[in-house]
């Protein structure tokens, strides 16, 4: 049995090829490394594509280099792949946590980071990592190259700034040594679901912060009124408090079949208060499974 | 209609399919490979689970024409000779009812041993959050596992 929607496959063999493909077919072709969405999204009827472009032939998109100065995530490499590699193990924690909390093992053997974000769902837990480690996004068309940082990436639910002949080659980090990040997923239960509330925390030495969020507006986005309240400031009991009380102004949650409005205001302030103490953890070297500051249930 | 060749449990199998056609369906419709089964057809359940490259993937998602020149493993092919030891461990403890879950746990968990050969069991919940059990509980599942590793085995 096959698909009810017929398309046609082309796997280039070099980056030339696969735009010039995109930039004929446009939004008529779509580009494939995991598939994890797409295909979900073909068999939902939701994209009807006449072409399928697999890019994982294509050398550049295996690159992963990292260095003190920054680390390039290539657009085929898996959240898998990522869980267990050295920067994340070290530096950026927060995309560690981020990416662990992505659907099953099962879907992250497949499943590419950048795929993650071109799929720009509301409740994507790499936004808010991406977004505190302030992200570029780096794009490719036969027009030549773009650098779109993270923040005007995700322009609303499944959309983002990616043109309909771009293709994403992957996303730089810029060194994140002095600074020490958690993110939380709140799910509904252990094991796989999507976030009901996802935020984002990282501090550095000079006291300064960033905070972002997913599933609780139609896009992730920073949160710059608590980050500006806290910057420069130790923390404290008094501080958090009141960041607690900005949070009404910085989200826009609804209320859908995993949970209401209201619970995920009320929850984001007790994420927010446990994530800015176990930020600071981390950055004294003190060890934090972010899995288990939600009760286990991440 | 196009002719790949891929590696099935061992064994080189050449198939004609069409761009949109789905691993699950290949494996299972053109190729005889019974074990993975479809359950929800959107990577929630884990029921398609199959062995590609060694790693444990969702082959509903999988396009057949994308297994070109890679190699699958099924739990035909890890029973072969003889049941596995993890299979073994699995009928001593009764650990399903149904069963329609089990290959893809199998798999799963087939995968999880060759890196960690003694997983705690928190690895073990992680390696199978995403293989759905409705009959289970998931209790008796663990508790083979845990018995398996446990020791100097």
């Amino acid at each position: 049995m096959a698909l009810a929607h017929e398309f046609d496959y082309a796997r280039p063999a070099c980056l030339e090829e696969a735009l010039k493909l995109k930039n004929e077919y446009r939004e008529k072709a779509v580009f494939l490394a995991g598939g994890t969405d797409l295909i979900v999204n073909i068999k939902e009827g939701m994209l009807k594509p006449e072409l399928v472009i697999d890019i994982k032939d294509l050398g550049e998109m295996e690159d992963f280099p990292y260095n003190e100065d920054r680390m390039f995530v290539g657009a085929a490499i898996t959240l898998e792949y990522l869980i267990h590699s050295d920067p994340l193990l070290f530096d950026y924690q927060i995309l560690q946590d981020a990416a662990k909390t992505v659907a099953s093992h099962g879907v992250r053997t497949r499943a590419t980071l950048a795929g993650n974000i071109c799929s720009a769902v509301p409740s994507l837990d790499s936004a808010p990592a991406l977004l505190c480690l302030e992200a570029v996004v780096h794009c490719v068309s036969v027009d030549g190259e773009r650098q779109i940082p993270i923040g005007e990436w995700f322009i609303a639910p499944r959309k983002t700034a990616l043109r309909d002949n771009e293709l994403v080659l992957g996303v730089y980090f810029p060194s994140a040594i002095n600074w020490a990040g958690i993110y939380l997923k709140l799910g509904r239960y252990g094991g796989e679901d999507l976030a009901q509330a996802g935020w984002g925390i990282m501090l550095n030495r000079e006291r300064q912060y960033r905070i972002a969020h997913c599933a609780l507006g139609p896009v992730p986005k920073r949160a710059f009124k608590i980050e500006a309240w806290l910057n420069g400031n130790e923390l404290s009991e008094e501080l958090i408090a009141e960041a607690i009380k900005l949070i009404p102004e910085e989200i826009s949650p609804i209320t859908d079949i995993r949970s209401s409005k209201e619970y995920r205001t009320h929850v984001s302030g007790i994420m927010l208060k446990r994530g800015l103490l176990a930020a600071r953890d981390r950055l004294k070297g003190k060890p934090v499974d972010a899995a288990k500051l939600l009760g286990g249930i991440a | 209609m196009k002719e790949i060749t891929l590696r099935v449990n061992n064994e080189l199998r050449s198939v004609y399919i069409e761009p949109n056609e789905i691993l699950l369906d290949v494996l299972r419709e053109k190729l005889g490979i019974k074990s993975p089964k479809c359950g929800c057809e959107r990577g929630d359940c884990g029921a398609c689970t199959v062995l590609l490259d060694g790693k444990a993937v969702r082959s509903c998602l999988v396009l057949a024409v994308e297994a070109e020149g890679h190699s699958i493993k099924t739990v035909e092919g890890i029973s072969a000779e003889k049941l596995s030891a993890l299979q073994e461990a699995f009928i001593q403890f009764n650990s399903f009812q149904c069963g329609y879950c089990a290959p893809g746990i199998i798999l799963a968990v087939t995968e999880l041993l060759e890196k960690y050969p003694k997983p705690t069991l928190d690895e073990i919940k992680e390696s199978i959050a995403g293989n759905l059990c409705r009959c289970t509980g998931y209790t008796p599942i663990f508790d083979a596992i845990m018995d398996l590793t446990k020791g100097d085995k």
